[in-house]
């Protein structure tokens, strides 16, 4: 059993039979009397389990199975086989307290009223959700401080930026306090500093609430940025669930030193360094084990014709490429 | 209790977005006026001779009262609920801790202000028409008001219980087209039910079309006595209950199919 504000995810199985069909006229009038159905394996036999109070970041290429396994967590769908619990309750059953005490944010689609300012959703879902109006204007008070939404949400829905859009449809999710939040690409088609706005806020919500927080994001900033642990799954099944680092240093256990030269850098004496991945006249990219970053900066410093030099992580967009291409070899 | 300590807040809600659409809605208004069509045809007919006890003056006050009746008893909750479970919006109130058909209601319901707008000249027409005469016992109109509330809910929960069709078919617009065809025949919308032949109009009484459309306008014109109405009524509510329970089940059997297979 899983503490009031946990998720627990037992061998959850989702299949979808899906109608198929080959393009073309015959295969148009074919399908009418004849269909054929296809089932597709949306998620398979994935279990884990996020205590009360974690961020964890939700990962996987597109077709994944992520969306799929959050809308099983948030009780949209039934799951095929297996168990989920979310807060003590059993999501599917879609019971009062337990949709009291989730939400489902999703960055493609909105829960605002398009022709109406968003203080009507507002008003909306404080009587839907029975929030007392103490309550409904404390909490709104808190929300503004973190979302500075007050000016803006007098403003009909269609006339908002996107970016304002997504902080409004923020606030109505989050109007009744919700314990555990699922977060879909939250900050899909956001500018950087709003991305940056609604990272800021859903880190100020957790820590300020303790809600439990599972997050899908193609931004790996938002993940890097959020979630000390990732849960990666690919073509519906588990295939890292753990710390965000210790997941890096497996999978690629070197570091990127980014230098930047006044003058045309002598490469052979990069390359008995490290490996080289990037050569220009003035800038260069040099791939070290982690254990040899210190003495390899040491090294480097000593040219003088070195302008500047960073130490990076490889980018996650490029571990999880490595993790999903090494999970296909596993599996072939 | 929790639905009806919301309900205000979502009619009021509900109300904002229908002024909000108001030009919408008043061209989705004006769509329903084709009896106005039917006035000037039958009209025409019965300037020679009365046709019945239609003469050109009761067709004025009949169907001027079928556009005030349809307007108050309109609802749009099929075409939002087939464009919602097509598109996946529908996922969004399903998270929701209250039973969307309670918030559609309350959106629908809301509108009706705005349509009086239209419907109150019309009737005033028709009154001064002198074709008929608003009741005005208190029980003549309690009854046109529970004939209203019971058109409202027939026409509510069939559109529910066809919409929901789509959780199981791509569309189910082309059935509602079908049964928009039978309302249109059946309910009194294009001529008066006691100008068909017997059998037409005696088969007309016992399905639910009648309940939707002529019968609160038989009784807003005072053409119904009060044991017809009476009658009507317990028929109507019979209709209410039963296209209630169909759409529920309905409901939720499109609700078990989505959760299976999604939307």
């Amino acid at each position: 059993m899983t503490s009031e504000r946990g998720i627990e995810v037992a061998s959850l199985s989702k299949d979808y039979r899906v109608h198929s069909r080959q393009a073309g006229l015959w295969n148009t009038v074919r399908s009418v009397f004849h269909r054929k159905y296809e089932t597709v394996h949306a998620v398979r036999d994935l279990s884990f389990r996020i205590e009360p109070g974690e961020r964890v970041g939700f990962l996987g290429p597109n077709g994944a199975g992520k969306t799929t396994t959050l809308k099983v967590l948030a009780g949209l769908l039934h799951p095929t086989s297996g168990a989920v619990t979310v807060a003590g309750h059993k999501p599917q059953l879609r019971e009062y307290w337990f949709l009291k005490r989730i939400t489902l944010v999703m960055g493609q689609k909105q829960q605002l009223i398009w022709d109406l300012p968003p203080v009507e959703t507002f008003a909306q879902n404080r009587a839907i959700y029975d929030i007392d109006r103490d309550r409904f204007e404390q909490t709104m008070k808190e929300l503004d401080q973190l979302l500075g939404i007050s000016e803006i949400a007098s403003k009909p829905t269609r006339q908002l930026s996107l970016g304002e859009r997504m902080k409004c449809e923020l606030a109505a999710a989050l109007l009744h306090r919700p314990e555990v939040l699922f977060l879909d690409e939250p900050t899909i088609g956001l500018d950087v500093s709003m991305q940056l706005a609604v990272r800021d806020f859903i880190r100020d919500y957790n820590e300020r609430t303790g809600a439990t927080t599972l997050l899908t994001s193609h931004y790996m900033d938002d993940v890097a940025a959020l979630c000390p642990r990732v849960i990666v799954i690919d073509r519906g099944r588990l295939c890292y669930d753990g710390d965000l680092r210790k997941l890096v240093q497996t999978i690629r256990p070197d570091k990127s030193i980014v230098l930047r030269y006044t003058e045309r850098p002598d490469r052979a004496a990069l390359e008995r360094i490290g490996t080289v991945t990037e050569y220009d006249s003035i800038k260069a990219v040099v791939r070290v084990p982690q254990q040899e970053v210190r003495d390899a900066v040491a090294h480097l410093l000593l040219d003088p014709k070195l302008h500047d030099l960073t130490i990076e992580d490889p980018p996650l967009e490029e571990v999880l490429r490595e993790l999903f291409a090494r999970t296909a070899e596993e599996g072939a | 209790m929790r639905v009806l300590r919301a309900y205000p807040t979502l009619l009021r809600v509900g109300f904002a977005g229908a002024v909000a659409y108001r030009a919408e809605m008043l061209v989705w208004m004006l769509t329903m006026t084709m009896p106005l069509v039917s006035l000037a045809l039958w009209s025409a007919v019965a300037a020679t001779a009365p046709v019945g006890r239609f003469g050109q003056r009761e067709f004025v006050g009949y169907f001027l009262a079928t556009v005030v009746v349809r307007q108050l008893t309109g609802s749009w909750v099929v075409w939002e609920l087939i464009q919602e479970i097509k598109s996946g919006a529908l996922a969004t109130r399903l998270l929701k801790p209250i039973h969307p058909l309670v918030v559609y209601s309350a959106d629908n319901i809301a509108a009706i202000p705005l349509r009086t707008v239209l419907a109150v000249p019309m009737m005033i027409i028709a009154m001064a028409s002198g074709a008929g005469q608003l009741p005005r016992e208190p029980l003549a109109v309690a009854a046109l008001l529970l004939s209203l509330s019971g058109a409202w809910l027939i026409t509510f929960f069939v559109m529910t219980a066809i919409g929901t069709l789509s959780f199981f078919m791509e569309s189910s617009y082309s059935i509602f087209e079908i049964w928009l065809a039978c309302f249109m025949l059946l309910s009194g919308y294009l001529l008066p039910l006691e100008l068909f032949p017997e059998w037409v109009r005696a088969t007309t009484y016992g399905l639910p079309f009648r309940y939707m459309l002529s019968f609160p306008v038989e009784i807003l014109l005072g053409l119904a006595g009060p044991a017809e109405i009476a009658r009507g009524l317990v028929v109507q509510w019979i209709y209410c209950l039963a296209s209630g329970l169909v759409a529920l089940v309905v409901w939720r059997a499109g609700l078990r199919r989505f959760g299976a297979f999604g939307g």
